[in-house]
């Protein structure tokens, strides 16, 4: 866990995150959130999580960013119109976002275990896909089976919801 | 040396940014990648906070890994579904932006 390497994915996931919400384009904002979600990919890499990382980005920079710019291709959506900007919802919403912000850091400042740094694993795993695994299949089958059920209502309602209305 | 807290500092900004989003923008789209950035916030805490609860073997808690891996499977159900909706509200209004979604304003 190099420090430097942190820093580096640390400034490359904020900057690309901040980039999804600054850019007025939607496919520019979408390439972004794919950066985004690699650098985030490498800092799990970096808490030794291999098996998080690998799916963020099989899950996330493949599937879901590519449904992203399946439908901003299929509704053609443009730069969108620069519209009179409401500056007391600007303002606001800034504000709260601040406000968040700060008190969530307020609150890791207080929380003495955050200054410690992490301690060493007693080997260097990377089998941790068989022990997600094991969990997984052992303490957490129902919810795992749950979870299944959930994506299949899912992909059912998503056929529902697109199919054209028979007129 | 990196310690937890960098990595939560890390979340934390990046979840107020997931926020600004959906608090600023008006392009539904947005608000969706916006909404994803706040979920992936809440993974990295929750990975930072497994590797640093090592247990009595030298192995980081797995527990947390399997409650990420359940978000990033119900994330991705979610957008599937969001987008969907999404597809159906441009087919009956023609538009994306939620100024113009003004049904249900009081």
């Amino acid at each position: 866990m190099s420090p430097f390497l942190f820093w580096i994915f640390a400034v490359l996931t904020v900057t690309f995150g901040a980039a999804v919400v600054l850019n007025r384009n939607p496919v520019a904002s979408a390439l972004s959130l794919v950066v985004s979600f690699l650098g985030l990919s490498a800092l799990f890499m970096s808490l030794d999580a291999f098996f998080v990382g690998i799916i963020q980005v099989l899950v996330y920079a493949g599937a879901v960013m590519v449904l992203f710019l399946f439908i901003i291709m299929l509704l053609d959506i443009h730069v969108e119109e620069r519209r009179r900007i409401n500056w007391v919802a600007a303002v606001g919403g800034t504000g709260v976002a601040v406000i968040l912000l700060v008190q969530i850091c307020v609150v890791i400042g207080h929380f003495q275990s955050a200054r410690r740094i992490f301690p060493p694993l007693a080997t260097s795993t990377t089998d941790d896909v068989w022990h997600i695994g094991r969990l997984l299949f052992n303490n957490y089958n129902l919810p795992f089976q749950i979870i299944g059920v959930l994506v299949l209502v899912a992909t059912i309602g998503v056929v529902l919801l697109s199919r054209r209305e028979p007129r | 040396m990196i310690t937890l807290g960098d990595y939560l500092v890390v979340s934390a900004i990046l979840f107020t940014i997931g926020f600004a989003g959906v608090m600023l923008r008006r392009n539904l789209i947005v608000i969706f990648m916006s909404l994803e950035l706040m979920l992936n916030a809440a993974n990295l805490s929750l990975v930072a906070f497994s590797r640093f609860r090592v247990g009595a073997n030298g192995l980081p808690d797995y527990n947390a890994q399997v409650l990420v891996f359940f978000v990033i499977t119900v994330a991705a159900a979610e957008v599937a579904v969001g987008l969907a909706l999404l597809v159906a509200l441009y087919r009956a209004r023609q538009t994306t932006d939620v100024a113009d979604i003004t049904s249900l304003k009081f």
